[in-house]
């Protein structure tokens, strides 16, 4: 899949498997570097957790953390993945406040747009307004559930006490 | 269709040297910055190039600093970055409101200024604001850096002046006296597409910036020197009716675009009243 490309040696980065941190394991991929990364998630990592919606940017269903913001995966080529660390819905493993909170709440239905909810959410400060939590997920969209429930959901994990691994992401966001 | 990977090529330039030697002698080439312009074009098929040129490795374009006076922003600088920038919160407080109503989260991490200038959308909201503050583009090539007027910058509907063989490095803009103001008008806050936007700064002679209402952003002119002779609200909203022709297309009527606009004119001016 990799195609010849010029102008190589020290100029460029070098070509060749493209190496980045995968829910904190490093992972090498052997994928084209404008390959999307949603591609590459699903097909070649076999994470398909992360859900393709509209492939333009619109829906957030894609939605990944890039060292620790969210972004949609549709619109990232592996290249820009390269030594950087990628957090998809895999790593909460099934039973994280976030999770426990959406199925508690209805915040998923259909639950396609629930990964990239959850890993929009993921970036909020720990205990986020309701209209932060708006603001947060302004890039997600969701035909089944009118938001209320997810909005609810969101503040539900908020306020179940313990750092959540989402503390990271959310201090990540804060930086000056 | 999303063409085959197979056809296309990334180039990925460590230095903005190399990145101008590789657009001088291997061009044309297009270069990617946030992609999320590109991304969208490539994924639908409606972007014929299959050679590109990676920036996102040139750290030192995406700084923003005081230079000489000046506010410099690296082309590479994100919305993110606009809104977390103490200087352009200080210095360009109209950019910030205009950075946090790009898209959503998602967008602003990736989107860059640059892309949002070279892409050139006649909607594009970082436009009117750079327009109304009069900034300047340094745009680069292997031989030479120039200096371009925002407001010279385009030349029709995504024409701009900018060369194949050159990057936007940065744009500069100068200390904007006066108070600023942002407004714009879409079908929600995240995510839509612009239907009127205004950026103006009020000051003895206001500088008026409209975008969504013509081919390119445009300055008001004419607008701007009636309000500078003193002319009342309605009548200077009598002469930017004839100073724009918007148009009918899928998000809006030329009919409402020009009644947005001369009501955001009255809503600037009552703002920004001493
Ligand atoms: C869902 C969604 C919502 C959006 N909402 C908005 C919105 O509300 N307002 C708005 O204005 N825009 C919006 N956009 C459009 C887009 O996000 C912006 O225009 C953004 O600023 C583009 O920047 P980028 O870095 O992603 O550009 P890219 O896609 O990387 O590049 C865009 C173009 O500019 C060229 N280019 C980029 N940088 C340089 C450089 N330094 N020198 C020379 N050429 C360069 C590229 O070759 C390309 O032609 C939206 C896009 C999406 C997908
Ligand atoms: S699939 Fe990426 S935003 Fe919709
Ligand atoms: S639960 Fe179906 S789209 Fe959100």
């Amino acid at each position: 899949m990799n195609t010849p490309r010029s102008g190589g040696g020290a100029r460029t980065v070098a070509a060749g498997p493209v190496a980045f941190t995968l829910n904190g394991h490093a992972v090498s991929v052997d994928a084209h570097p404008m390959a999307r990364l949603l591609d590459v998630l699903r097909e070649d990592l076999g994470l398909t957790g992360t859900k393709e919606g509209c492939g333009e940017g619109e829906c957030g269903a894609c939605t990944v953390l890039l060292d620790g913001a969210p972004v949609c995966s549709c619109l990232v080529p592996l290249a820009h993945a390269r030594g950087r660390e990628v957090r998809t819905i895999e790593s909460l493993g099934g039973d994280h406040a976030l999770q426990r909170a959406f199925v508690a709440e209805g915040g998923a239905q259909c639950g396609a747009c629930t990964p990239g909810m959850i890993m929009a959410a993921l970036a909020l400060p720990e205990h986020p307004t309701r209209e932060r939590i708006r603001q947060g997920l302004a890039g997600n969209l969701c035909r089944c559930t009118g938001y209320e429930a997810i909005y609810r959901a969101v503040e539900r994990a908020a306020s179940e006490t313990v750092a959540t691994p989402g503390a990271s992401a959310a201090a990540e966001e804060r930086k000056p | 269709m999303r063409p085959a990977l197979g056809t296309i090529t990334l180039r990925e330039p460590r230095t903005l040297r190399d990145a101008l030697r590789m657009l001088r002698d291997e061009g044309p080439l297009t270069p990617l910055a946030g992609c999320t312009d590109v991304f969208v074009q490539i994924n639908f098929g409606t972007l014929r190039a299959t050679e590109f040129l990676d920036l996102s490795r040139l750290a030192p374009l995406r700084r923003i600093c005081e230079e000489d006076g000046r506010l410099v922003i690296g082309a590479l600088a994100t919305y993110t970055d606009l809104i977390r920038s103490r200087l352009v919160r200080r210095r360009l407080p109209m950019l910030v409101a205009a950075a946090r109503e790009v898209g959503g989260p998602q967008i602003q991490h990736r989107g860059t200024i640059g892309g949002n200038v070279v892409n050139g959308s006649p909607a594009g909201d970082a436009l009117p604001v750079l327009s109304a503050a009069d900034a300047t583009l340094v745009l680069a090539s292997a031989a030479a850096e120039r200096r371009v007027p925002f407001t010279a910058f385009y030349t029709g509907y995504r024409a701009s002046v900018l060369r194949p063989d050159e990057l936007l490095v940065a744009i500069e803009v100068a200390p904007v006296e006066g108070r600023q103001w942002f407004r714009k008008v879409g079908t929600r806050a995240a995510q839509a597409i612009s239907k009127v936007v205004m950026a103006a700064v009020r000051d003895g002679t206001p500088r008026i910036a409209l975008g969504s209402v013509a081919p390119t952003v445009v300055r008001l002119p004419r607008t701007e020197a009636a309000l500078a002779g003193g002319a009342a609200i309605a009548a200077a909203q009598g002469v930017l009716a004839e100073e724009i022709r918007p148009i009918d297309d899928l998000r809006s009527t030329a009919a409402y675009r020009l009644r947005v606009a001369t009501n955001l004119l009255a809503r600037f001016w009552a703002d920004t009243a001493a």
